[in-house]
């Protein structure tokens, strides 16, 4: 509220307040001279000046209120404001979006690397086999017919060993490839995110705008502090190292369990 | 050895089911939250019990609490996999009778190494 520099802490104009101390003045001097009648109207002008003030306030708090609400864009009546709303809207499909794309990277992924990894397991036992072959032939205990045979599985080797190093690289790549969704959903989540900020800032006028209202008509709210259960799970906790009721990491959940004679 | 993994995101059923396929354990079955775990849980003979916390439905702290209260599954070993960090959470668990607590984000090693020190305990 640009005009708030001028208002005292409960949020009245000097003016009101100026109008108040004189008029106050005036009611104590006509009770004191006995002029009771006088003091009556004193009294009755002193509430119209309240009520006054009230109006004027309620007045400005309307005309900002309705330009918070504009600001929150959630008035779709001609098409540049639906388009608005639709960017608040969006804002879920975006993250659906996000959930989506780093679900489908993270198969895509495991698709691949379930599919690599019994090719490794492959060649290493082949390998290995094959080594302990060539132990026995480089130690001459090897027949002709068995030393054929090795030949020939040697040969074999190479050309499985070519193609599933092929299929390994290839796969890796893809590995790699599927990796791009961080791009996307960085940029999704930069805008939500900023969208977030916009509305919180919004938020915030709105509260400070309310406030003011309270405080004007003396409204006090009795605040049930709602303490969130965490038997339900709030999942991932930020900045745990710097949080006294947050674990660090796995060596600290180690920790705190033997600490309960675990 | 047969291994019920609950988790309600499927990406981390598979990198469980993977694990623990290295570690020799092929025999495993998914459930996406307590309540569907539950029944499994009291029809199928399970050795073993791996649980995410924080999941719609029942979570694993419920279906936790319900293996331990259930008169045929309350010596099930359950090795809680979870993100959920906060201290109170992990006494919560100890006490409600966990045998393991592994905290995402986690290694292979780490999990092996839960897993064979609840195996050791029950042996």
């Amino acid at each position: 509220m640009s005009d708030s520099n001028n208002k005292n802490p409960q949020g009245l104009d000097p003016e009101v307040t100026e109008k108040l101390r004189v008029q106050a003045n005036e009611l104590v001097e006509h009770v004191n001279a006995g002029d009771y009648a006088r003091a009556m109207t004193l009294i009755s002008d002193l509430s119209e000046v309240r009520d006054q003030s009230l109006y004027r306030e309620v007045g400005r708090l309307t005309r900002s209120l309705h330009e918070a609400i504009r600001n929150f864009q959630i008035d779709p009546r001609n098409a540049e404001q639906q388009e608005a709303l639709s960017k608040m809207t969006d804002a879920s499909d975006r993250l659906e979006y996000v959930v989506q794309m780093t679900g489908q990277a993270a198969n895509r992924t495991m698709d691949l690397v379930e599919e690599t990894m019994p090719k490794a397991h492959v060649i290493r036992d082949e390998a290995a086999a094959l080594r302990d072959e060539w132990q026995r032939l480089r130690r001459r205990e090897m027949q002709p017919a068995e030393f054929r045979d090795l030949y020939g599985r040697i040969d074999r080797f190479f050309v499985t060993l070519t193609e599933d190093a092929d299929t390994i690289y290839n796969n890796l790549s893809e590995i790699l490839l599927a990796q791009d969704f961080q791009d996307l959903t960085g940029q999704v989540i930069q805008k939500v995110t900023n969208l977030v900020k916009e509305v919180e800032e919004h938020l915030l006028s709105l509260v400070v705008m309310a406030s003011h209202v309270d405080q004007l008509t003396g409204t006090v709210h009795e605040i049930e502090s709602a303490e969130v259960s965490a038997e339900q799970g709030v999942g991932p906790q930020m900045n745990a190292e710097e949080r006294e009721d947050v674990v660090s990491g796995q060596d600290d959940v180690d920790d705190l369990l033997s600490s309960l004679g675990f | 050895m047969k291994i019920l993994i609950v988790d309600d995101f499927s990406t981390m059923r598979r990198i469980i089911k993977n694990l623990l396929r290295d570690l020799g354990f092929t025999n495993t079955d998914e459930a996406d939250d307590g309540n569907t775990a539950l029944p499994m849980l009291q029809s199928g003979k399970y050795d073993f019990l791996v649980t995410d916390w924080n999941m719609p439905g029942m979570s694993g702290f419920d279906l936790l609490k319900a293996v331990r209260a259930d008169e045929n599954l309350k010596t099930l070993p359950v090795l809680m996999v979870t993100a959920e960090a906060k201290r109170d959470q992990i006494v919560a668990a100890a006490q409600a009778g966990v045998n393991g607590y592994v905290v995402k984000p986690f290694t292979a090693a780490v999990l092996k190494e839960k897993i064979e020190k609840i195996f050791e305990r029950i042996q």
